[in-house]
């Protein structure tokens, strides 16, 4: 339904955005991850047609969007720092799209209070924009680019500046709210728990780039290279192939064993080993047991066959 | 909250704050418009002041006041908008040169104005409203360009990109977002364009003829020409009064029309104009504003040239050898003007960051009420000011008259309400948590005030000066009461010279033009090299 070709975006030389292709479906949403400045906000700001690509298109619908202004596109975009009209109060923020559509003002009203309901901020429609949180402008930032209901949302880390409960309980509103109405979204993060979450794709980007688009299964089970690997939190690289840290099975005792713990850290219900072995290699293993090796123990290091990723 | 503060030293640094400018204000204003008023009501015979007031001549007058400003200022807007939109939104090179050379207008004597225009208007249109009009518009393009111009420069343009993914297209977008965030900078560039042109002194008189006439004339003709002062006094207190009403008019729009959000720094906003279209806007502004502006100065040198059928520099070299319109050489009011600016401007500077400090201190409305008073001699019609020196101190214990001070003092009194406007909107746009960090850090108040209000206020009080420089040489009309005939400044002098018959006089008028016109240059282009932050409007 939507598709970016090719699209390449240079500024003062320095390409932000390089040949990146990507097609996303009617009612899906892909989820953007990469690291700072790799460029998810050229390419949000490229769909939506505020910024013109150097080379490449974008098509909507079977539709060339090149000639197409952004106020005609029915595109959606949540700034990653919000633009709020601070001319305007909560209310006439959310109610702006709407009376862009001369919608009957009782109308626009209903909608406003439901959008405002919808990120937990009713009753707020009156206060002055400046005089809110951080968190509140994000939340009135998404309430007004919802409100119109547009063709494609593209939401750029739209949850960034928010605290883990709320930031949490609007990750489930969203992923409700993108199943309820089936809309299509592209949305921008660079935090990989939220990507994983929220995507029925994620799009993995580096320096301009698509590294590799596919499920969350399919990345985590098929990374695309060892950069990648490494930013999944894969952390063990040999011979170009990843070995999955669960695949890494260590035992205390059993003969002389073949190396030593450095580190035992608990991540919740797991526990990350790094083991030093011998050969002078260092390999990350989970283990799940309560009982585990502490730093210091000789242990002996087995790998699973089944958990080696070949890289491409 | 801070008990290590010397609280008496606090007190005493509001008092001087507060109290040198009023002092000077009280001396040196209050009291020559009181003097004014008190003898021209107290004399006798002419007319009751009443029957000046419902005079039709009186309503006529005061009519063509209001409808002259009205449309200047529309006039003026609507000439300087698409360099505004330029300035605004584009980076280009030479674009720090532009907005030095739309200032140079600016800060020309109106005189050397009125002379440009009636060297180059058609025959049929010197003189009446539509070249009263012409020439405020070119005087006070400046003001708007660079008002809302700067101000544009600081909206992010993403909120205007906001409004467009909302479905507004350009025009909507213009009208409901970019033209209510520019109201505040747009309102008080209207505020000032309309006091200018309110009470324009110069172009009115040369370019208005006997048949235009304004308030501001019309107490000069009354004072000098008819010697009946009641109604001198009656005028004048209607144009003070209406000055007044204008001024607190504004600063409650201003308040009401304020925005309160995170302005951008001009880097982020400016960008190249890349596409055709945007190239030709960009052009066209400024080759549209380049002719407006340039064609009468160019004409100017053009006259100040044109001796003895030729051109040559005739008018220049008589510039040096006495005259018989000036009881000095030409060079010497070339001379005179830079010390009487000099002098004005350290005195506006003074008095004027002095208040500045006090004003951007404190929200309260007595604060307020005393910006608004500084604001005053600026609508006050300096032709008033002059009269009022020349009646009020020029007797014992007061005799100032021929006292060398007394023109800075009185070319000061037009500078200071532009000090306190530079300089304060920079101190208040000083985050509030610099100085909380600093003193975080350790700073105790006095070193706070060092460290962080003084430098950011020191760039401001710099462009403070040099704009107070250029509007003590270009002052005219309350210096032509005031400056002896021995030391005549340049407008002055100008004024002598087109007052006598003769081409080599009239040349020699137009080459002081020019003379004056390359200094004020001069100097406004040093003041914009120190601007380093751009954080006030002018
Ligand atoms: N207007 C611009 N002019 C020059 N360079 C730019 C501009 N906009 C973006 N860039 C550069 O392009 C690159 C990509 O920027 P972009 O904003 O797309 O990154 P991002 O992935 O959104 O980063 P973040 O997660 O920090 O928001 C960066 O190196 C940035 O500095
Ligand atoms: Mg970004």
């Amino acid at each position: 339904m939507l598709r970016v070709e090719h699209s390449t975006v240079r500024f003062d030389g320095r390409t932000a955005l390089d040949d990146v292709t990507l097609d996303v479906g009617d009612g899906e949403v892909v989820t953007v991850l990469g690291p700072s400045g790799s460029g998810k906000t050229t390419l949000l700001r490229v769909i939506a047609g505020l910024q013109r690509p150097d080379q490449g298109r974008v098509v909507l619908d079977g539709r060339d969007l090149a000639s197409v202004p952004p106020h005609r596109r029915g595109i959606g975009l949540v700034f990653q720092d919000h633009a709020l009209f601070h001319h305007r109060d909560v209310a006439g923020n959310v109610a702006f799209g709407l009376r862009m559509r001369n919608e009957p003002a009782a109308a626009i009203g209903r909608r406003v209070r439901d959008m405002l309901e919808l990120v937990g901020l009713s009753g707020f429609e009156d206060r002055s924009v400046a005089t809110l949180s951080g968190g509140e402008q994000q939340r009135v930032a998404l309430a007004r680019a919802l409100a119109p209901g547009p063709r494609v949302l593209l939401l750029d880390e739209p949850l960034g500046s928010l605290d883990r409960r709320l930031r949490d309980r609007l990750l489930d509103d969203l992923a409700r709210l993108f199943a309820e109405v089936q809309v299509t979204a592209i949305y921008v993060t660079h935090d990989q728990a939220e990507a994983f979450a929220l995507g029925d794709r994620v799009a993995v980007m580096r320096t301009g780039r698509l590294v590799q688009v596919g499920t969350p299964d399919a990345i985590w089970a098929q990374p695309a290279d060892a950069d990648l690997a490494h930013f999944l939190g894969l952390r063990n690289v040999r011979d170009g192939s990843v070995v999955r840290p669960e695949a890494v099975l260590v035992r205390v005792g059993g003969g002389d064993g073949n190396g030593v713990v450095l580190a035992a850290i608990r991540q919740g219900p797991t526990v990350r080993l790094v083991v030093s072995l011998d050969s002078g290699e260092t390999l990350e293993a989970l283990v799940t047991s309560l009982e585990h090796p502490e730093p210091g123990d000789r242990v002996s290091v087995e790998i699973d066959p089944a958990g080696i990723v070949e890289l491409p | 909250m801070d008990r290590h503060r010397d609280p008496l030293s606090a007190r005493a640094w509001r008092a001087v704050g507060y109290g040198v400018p009023l002092a000077f204000l009280a001396f040196f204003f209050v009291f020559p418009l009181a003097e004014i008023v008190r003898r021209g009501l107290g004399s006798g015979g002419g007319e009751s002041p009443w029957s000046v007031l419902t005079d039709s001549d009186t309503r006529q007058v005061l009519w063509f006041t209001v409808w002259q400003a009205v449309a200047s200022t529309a006039l003026t807007i609507l000439v300087a908008f698409p360099a505004a939109y330029v300035l605004g939104r584009y980076e280009f090179p030479g674009r720090s040169a532009v907005r030095a050379l739309v200032t140079v207008p600016f800060v020309l004597p109106t005189v050397v104005v009125a002379l440009a225009f009636l060297a180059i208007l058609p025959q049929g249109l010197q003189r009446g409203w539509a070249a009263i009009l012409i020439a405020h518009a070119f005087f006070n393009v400046a003001v708007v360009v660079r008002v809302v111009g700067t101000f544009w420069a600081r909206l992010d343009p993403r909120v205007s990109e906001a409004a467009a993914t909302l479905g507004a297209g350009p025009w909507r977008r213009f009208r409901e977002v970019t033209l209510p965030l520019l109201a505040p900078a747009l309102s008080s560039a209207a505020a000032i364009v309309f006091l200018f042109s309110f009470t324009s002194f110069g172009i009115v008189l040369i370019l208005g003829g006997p048949a235009y006439a304004t308030l501001e004339t019309e107490i000069y003709n009354q004072a000098v020409r008819v010697f009946d002062l009641r109604a001198a006094a009656v005028l004048s207190l209607v144009q003070l009064t209406c000055v007044a009403l204008a001024v607190l008019a504004t600063t409650r729009l201003e308040a009401r029309l304020a925005i309160r959000g995170q302005l951008r720094s001009e880097r982020d906003v400016l960008r190249r104009a890349r596409t055709r279209g945007e190239k030709l806007v960009v052009l066209a502004s400024l080759g549209g504003l380049a002719l407006f502006l340039g064609l009468p100065l160019a004409a100017l040198v053009e006259r100040s040239l044109a001796v003895g059928g030729g051109h040559n520099l005739a008018a220049y070299r008589a510039l040096t050898e006495p005259t018989a319109a000036l009881l000095a050489t030409p060079w010497e009011a070339v001379l005179n003007s830079l010390v009487y600016a000099t002098g004005a401007t350290v005195i506006a500077v003074v008095v004027g960051g002095l208040a500045a400090f006090a004003i951007a201190r404190s929200s309260r409305w007595s604060t307020r009420l005393f910006d608004g008073l500084l604001m005053l001699p600026l609508g006050a019609s300096a032709v008033m000011l002059g009269f009022g020196f020349v009646i009020t101190f020029d007797r014992a214990p007061v005799d100032f008259r021929s006292a060398p001070w007394i023109v800075p003092v009185a070319q000061a009194l037009v500078a200071i309400p532009f000090v306190v406007r530079i300089v304060v909107p920079t101190l208040r746009a000083i985050d509030e948590r610099q100085r909380e960090a600093a003193a975080l850090l350790g700073a105790p108040p006095r070193r706070v005030w060092r460290e962080i209000d003084l430098p950011i206020a020191l760039r401001a009080l710099a462009v403070a000066a040099g704009f107070a420089f250029a509007i003590s040489l270009g002052e005219f009309g309350a210096t032509v009461f005031l400056a002896r005939p021995d030391r005549p400044t340049l407008p002055v002098a100008i004024f002598r010279f087109l007052g006598r018959p003769g081409e080599l006089n009239a040349a020699e008028a137009y080459a002081l033009a020019v003379v004056l016109m390359v200094v004020t240059a001069v100097s406004v282009f040093l003041v914009e090299r120190i601007r380093v932050r751009r954080l006030g409007w002018f």
